[in-house]
């Protein structure tokens, strides 16, 4: 047995570097060309609508951004928009990681319904919300505040970030249920029959015994999830297109507009690096993470 | 007297069905309350316009018509097709590159080999947002805008770590005794890999499949920047229903429902390998 794996690891050197060429190889293109464009353009004098001004701008392009109103604007938003789904996505899918554990009739097929908007595409769901949920006169929602004597609101104008994060949240939601559901499933049952045995209540059980357990698994929902959110697009692309005025623009929107429709190539590509900044900061705990894993 | 001993002595056999009860009405409820937009878009999709903007309601007479308009006017079928060739030959190539990828990490494996799969992890923590600027120009330039090509490209790039990773967890799971009796009789990489290692990973390597066309079915950031008319898949094709079209509900009900009805479906069917691939293995 050692014997085989000490020579197949001599031989094997050159045929692992030949099997994962392709693969790496294709991969750190994909990361450094276009990381060292962005970095080289942020530091250029570069709009695609002027193509006479070119040159090195120095800092100029992160000057001009980091005292840019709208990018505070915009990382308040992306903050408020990743904290609150944060909140609410890992609360919630904890609480009913415990609920959908229990035995019930239909338990599976209940299952399967709480996790589907996973899997819807981003721009159906966000339009499906805007349209028949939150619409404010033939949306179910007004119909509902209308039912029960509420004036309806008028969701997109008078509560746009509100909306955004709740369209977000309900696509999330399900993603951190089915991670902590399949955790879950590791809970050592023995351990909460003794517990049980022992007077302990189910809040009990739960602040001791369950969350305890979930603890990594939570903490891989929120980095997954946090990689994601922070460069939330679609959603707010067919929504409210970053308004009305920046209330619903955050980081990835701003640079979106930046590029693609001032074609300040500059100052998107500065913007552009801020935000790599930002995700590596998440990006590093969850990588360690993952390590201490493969170690076991 | 003895109504009433009976009734305290045994109180846990007796809040069961209780318990039992309510779990069921709550369980139920709130699965139908998350999963409720769903189902109301897939009704919408089968009323007239005239009923979908009218009071919500379940009762209706159901008809086709949103669907047949749906695919004679827009081209529903073009886009389809661009989904469908953009999702799977996105996964078809990413496993292509990944599995000998994978293979030599699972069964090869070097010093090296944990820090290339945790370096290719942190490929996918690059936001596209940060690089969205030079790969619009690269492709403009190369005319690679608004094709099929293109988006297959990015696609592939994009979900070429969690393959790996999925494969080489897949594989590592293997007993590696059987390869070991291959290669005693003579088998070459290539008839190890063909013969052996595909066949008993097949499952494995079906659900990273599924979860790579899931995933590039459902991305919605380069479709939406990166293609126009042409090459457009159906989460650009949805978002055009934002704008005036919007007012159309049974019209974009139907054409939600038919782009999101196959995804659902794998989705459903690969919960459990899905967890294994969106967490890198970190939660099993």
């Amino acid at each position: 047995m050692n014997k085989t794996r000490a020579s197949g690891r001599t031989v094997g050197g050159l045929r692992t570097l030949t099997l994962q060429a392709p693969a790496v190889t294709l991969l750190m293109l994909w990361m450094i060309v276009p990381l060292g464009m962005t970095i080289w353009f942020s530091f250029q004098r570069y709009n695609l609508l002027m193509p006479d001004m070119t040159g090195f701008a120095g800092l100029e392009n992160y000057e001009y951004l980091l005292t840019d109103p709208a990018l505070w604007s915009a990382m308040g938003t992306t903050l408020l928009l990743v904290g609150w789904v944060l909140a609410i996505t890992v609360v919630g899918g904890t609480l009913l990681a415990v609920l959908f554990q229990q035995e019930f009739a239909g338990r599976g097929i209940a299952r399967v319904l709480a996790i589907s908007p996973f899997f819807v595409m981003p721009t159906v769901s966000a339009l499906v919300w805007k349209n028949m949920m939150m619409h404010p006169s033939n949306g179910v929602l007004a119909w509902l505040a209308e039912s029960l004597g509420l004036p309806a609101l008028d969701w997109f104008s008078s509560l746009p970030l509100t909306s955004i994060i709740i369209i977000v949240s309900w696509q999330w939601l399900p993603f951190a249920l089915l991670i902590l559901l399949t955790a879950m499933q590791s809970l050592d049952e023995d351990q909460v029959e003794a517990a049980r045995m022992d007077g302990a209540g189910p809040i009990a059980i739960f602040f001791f015994i369950t969350l305890p357990h979930l603890k990594r698994a939570i903490s891989v929902v929120i980095m997954i999830e946090m990689i994601f959110l922070l460069t939330i697009f679609a959603e707010i692309f067919v929504t409210t297109s970053g308004g009305p005025g920046l209330a619903t623009t955050n980081l990835a929107y701003l640079i979106y507009i930046r590029a693609l429709l001032d074609f300040d190539v500059g100052i998107a590509s500065a913007g552009g690096v801020i935000a790599i900044i930002l995700a590596n900061i998440v990006a590093i705990f969850l990588v360690r993470m993952v390590a201490k894993n493969l170690e076991d | 007297m003895t109504t009433q001993r009976t009734s305290s002595a045994p109180p846990a056999v007796r809040s069961l069905p209780v318990k039992q009860l309510l779990l069921t009405l709550v369980g139920w409820s709130i699965a139908l309350i998350i999963f409720f937009p769903i189902l109301w878009m897939v009704l919408t999709g089968f009323k007239t316009e005239t009923a979908a903007i009218a009071d919500p309601s379940f009762i209706f007479s159901p008809t086709l018509e949103s669907y047949q308009a749906v695919q004679a006017r827009s081209g529903y079928a073009r886009f389809a097709m661009n989904s469908v060739v953009v999702a799977f030959g996105s996964t078809f190539l990413a496993l292509l590159i990944a599995i000998p990828s994978a293979y030599a990490m699972a069964f090869l494996p070097t010093k090296r080999t944990k820090g290339t799969l945790l370096w290719m992890l942190s490929t996918k923590m690059l936001p596209p947002v940060g690089v969205l600027v030079p790969i619009y120009l690269i492709f403009r330039d190369v005319g690679l805008l608004d094709t099929r090509t293109g988006l297959i490209i990015i696609y592939t790039l994009m979900n070429l770590p969690i393959v790996v990773w999925m494969l080489y967890t897949f594989f590592k799971d293997m007993p590696k005794d059987i390869l070991e009796a291959g290669r005693m009789d003579g088998a070459s990489t290539f008839q190890e890999v063909f013969f052996l290692l595909l066949p008993l990973t097949l499952p494995g390597i079906a659900s990273t499949g599924l979860l790579s066309v899931i995933l590039s079915w459902n991305e919605a950031f380069w479709s939406l920047n990166l293609t126009s008319s042409k090459a457009a898949p159906l989460t650009a094709y949805i978002a055009s229903f934002s704008s005036p079209e919007g007012l159309f509900w049974a019209k974009l009900s139907a054409a939600s429902t038919m782009a999101i009805a196959p995804i659902l479906i794998l989705g459903w069917m690969t919960q459990k390998q899905m967890v294994r691939g969106l967490t890198f293995g970190a939660v099993k």
